[in-house]
């Protein structure tokens, strides 16, 4: 099975999972980052369906895994969607990674903040419990690194089309001609109101 | 188009080509008057606009630094963006939801109707609703303002149709489509509203008004027009006699250039306004120019704003369709019984999940949030928007610990609530929950300001020179061939969208610039 790439753009690993056009990584390219994250898309789900394979992997370029892996964890108690595959944390890691990359105070602060979580965790925080991991982001809630990390989760959680359509949210609509023909007034559940308030939709 | 020499001195430059400056622009250009239009952002079209929330804005939001100060949330949630408004041609006019709404009559006269509040500067317009009417109507006819001129209402789409459920079985009167400056039926050569969504990233049908295809091009084609995009202004200068003379600015190659002028009008919206004017301070106006009365940059309003979210246990899909797709007007009436003096709107809202995510709660986290998020597609939202009490200590400065890459200092925007503000936006808070618990709402949310989009205020006109900067035709008092053409005039805010207004004064100053210069008394 080739495994979708995690592309360098958040919105670009949305559309290498729709259009596939991303060729598959060879052994040579996986050996260059210093951190790798893999995963599967769970069967039956719409993501997948998008996906031409349900394997995902991401290449670190400043990052370690373990790292990678505790930023990922990170993110899932920041912003807790159980539907949403770990393709879609993994787009924080690699937002995150690429802070890093191109800013090595902010590679420091990252990592000092996964060994802080893992302090406050006791242990490992990407192995830790539930309740330990949430109690342990409460612990740095408020510090820069908890700052930089949930900032990025807005955008590299929420802006890309795995999670638009995990909530039902189709993205541009011109190119499909607006919802004047396409349900835009096709609520059920409630009484219309009348035409003075209003009036039927010109058609042309 | 026209091609006018930096050295000629007779035409009018306008800074700005938005609701105010491309208004303006057009209607001198339509009397024969010789335009230059200089505009800091970029050319855009139907065409290049863009269906995505974060691209878009990066297209089209001003995102020069500015700083902001004081204890409303904006300044903790947004430090570097208090405002959601536009660099680009058109200005916000591309932004706007296309609510148009008139003032009321004694929004016109609130020092007279709500008397001496406490930490405000209220004080009257020197004009009334009456001299306002005639106006008004040209700016409805020439924006095809729905339910006005015989036009039609828009269709309601579903976000609509829960507002009008649970308002009118709240007891609500006033609940309709609103009053849209969105083509209904194709008008004025431009096509009817598709139902698109994404209003605030550029209507790529071109149905909803904005002076970037309606008034500019219409201002192209009378040959009296050189507009001049990715033209950043700097400085305006002025003659030994004290009369403004030329502006100065930064083209896109990134040289400076002067343009010489006759009168020069300013329309960078409520913040840039107001800075221009302070940067452009010499040894004869110290403080600015036109800052006699030291009002220059206060008096900053950004109405009283806030949106309810609320989830369903069916379907919304709130993204289908017109953006501001309906309004409750019942609340805009000044009924100090509630609690507070002046009034507010309640009007439909929708944002798509990337910018829910940045603005449903800021800062917020953890499972409530994500609840939000999983429920996107059974919300139902509302934006509140309503009178803010203009206060001396509200002001935009120039910030001279910052500075832009031009080397000028930034906008400091500082904001304090005033009392009337936080009750306000409490009963609207109340009210707009309980239009949606009356639609059966299961769950209900207080989301706070946006970035503001209503920036209002920063050189307000007045009868006299010592308490304004400008009269009742946005002529300065101390300099009479210096304008203030955009929402900056404003002496109060009313509880209305601004736009409307900024156009029926825009259209105002055209006639009495035309007429004065008539006169040679310009």
């Amino acid at each position: 099975m080739q495994a979708i790439r995690i592309a360098t753009a958040s919105r670009g690993a949305a559309s290498a999972a729709t259009t596939g056009h991303q060729a598959p990584l060879t052994r040579r390219e996986f050996l260059k980052g210093t951190g790798l994250l893999l995963g599967t898309l769970a069967i039956g789900t719409p993501i997948a369906a998008l996906a031409p394979s349900r394997a995902w992997a991401l290449e670190l370029k400043a990052l370690d895994t373990a790292t990678g892996d505790t930023l990922l964890k990170f993110g899932r108690v920041l912003y807790p969607h159980p539907n949403l595959p770990d393709a879609v944390y993994a787009l924080l890691v690699k937002d995150l990674d690429a802070m890093a990359a191109a800013d090595p105070k902010m590679a420091g602060q990252l990592r000092d903040g996964v060994a802080g979580l893992d302090r406050a965790a006791g242990g490992a925080f990407a192995k830790a419990k539930p309740a330990a991991q949430l109690a342990a982001v409460k612990a740095i809630e408020g510090k820069p690194f908890f700052a930089t990390v949930r900032g990025k989760c807005v955008t590299a959680l929420y802006d890309n089309e795995m999670t638009w359509t995990a909530f039902g949210y189709p993205g541009e609509s011109f190119s499909k001609g607006g919802y004047i023909r396409r349900g835009f007034q096709d609520l059920k559940w409630l009484p219309d109101p009348p035409e003075d308030a209003s009036p039927p939709p010109f058609l042309g | 188009m026209a091609k006018i020499a930096f050295d000629d001195d007779s035409a009018v430059v306008i800074i700005g080509s938005g609701a105010g400056g491309g208004t303006l622009a057009n209607e001198l250009c339509q009397k024969g008057i010789k335009v230059v239009v200089l505009e800091a952002g970029a050319m855009q079209s139907v065409a290049s606009f863009i269906n995505d929330e974060w691209k878009s804005f990066s297209q089209l939001a001003w995102l020069d630094a500015r700083t902001t100060s004081g204890n409303w949330r904006i300044a903790k949630d947004f430090p570097g963006l208090p405002a959601w408004i536009c660099k680009t041609v058109g200005g916000t006019t591309t932004h706007w939801a296309g609510a148009s709404l008139r003032f009321q009559e004694h929004e016109f006269k609130v020092r007279t109707h709500y008397g001496a509040i406490k930490g405000a500067n209220l004080m009257d317009w020197p004009l009334t609703l009456k001299d306002l009417e005639p106006w008004y109507d040209k700016a409805e006819d020439k924006m095809g303002v729905t339910r006005t001129h015989g036009i039609p209402g828009l269709p309601g789409n579903n976000n609509f149709k829960v507002m009008h459920a649970g308002a009118t079985k709240l007891g609500y009167k006033e609940v309709h489509t609103g009053n849209m400056a969105i083509n209904s039926r194709p008008r004025d050569g431009r096509g009817s509203c598709q139902q698109i969504g994404f209003c605030f990233q550029g209507c790529k049908s071109g149905a909803k008004w904005s002076t970037l295809y309606t008034e500019l091009p219409k201002a192209e084609a009378t040959g009296n027009l050189d507009l001049r995009p990715e033209s950043h202004v700097t400085r305006i200068e002025h003659n030994a006699a004290g009369k403004v003379s030329a502006v100065v600015y930064v083209d896109k190659a990134g040289q400076e250039q002067r343009q010489k002028a006759r009168i020069v009008c300013v329309a960078g919206n409520s913040i840039e306004t107001p800075r221009l004017l302070l940067m452009s301070a010499s040894d004869k106006f110290r403080d600015g120019l036109a800052n006699s009365s030291g009002q220059v940059g206060r008096n900053y309003m950004r109405h009283m704003t806030g949106s309810v979210y609320a989830a369903f246990k069916e379907p919304v899909q709130m993204f289908r369709g017109t953006t501001m797709a309906g309004v409750v007007g019942d609340e805009a009436r000044n009924n100090p019984k509630r609690g507070f003096v002046g009034g507010y709107e309640m009007e439909t809202l929708s944002l798509g999940v990337p910018f829910m995510a940045a603005f449903l709660d800021p800062g917020g986290w953890g499972e409530e949030f994500a609840w939000w998020m999983e429920h996107y597609s059974q919300l139902a939202g509302m934006w509140l928007v309503g009178e803010d009490m203009p206060r001396e200590t509200n002001r935009v400065t120039l910030n001279a610990k910052v500075k832009d890459k031009y080397g000028n200092p930034v906008p400091n925007v500082h904001f304090d609530d005033h009392a009337n503000d936080v009750a306000m936006r409490n009963h609207a808070y109340t009210q707009g929950e309980r239009v949606y618990q009356a639609a059966g709402a299961i769950r209900t949310f207080r989301t706070p300001p946006y970035p503001s989009t209503h920036n209002l205020g920063t050189c307000r006109m007045g009868a006299s020179a010592a308490d304004s900067v400008c009269n009742a035709y946005g002529q300065t008092h101390d300099i009479p061939n210096l304008f203030i053409s955009d929402g900056s005039q404003f002496t109060t805010g009313g509880a209305e969208n601004p736009t409307l207004t900024i156009v029926a004064l825009a259209i105002r100053q055209a006639d009495h610039i035309a007429t004065r210069m008539s006169q040679r008394a310009l």
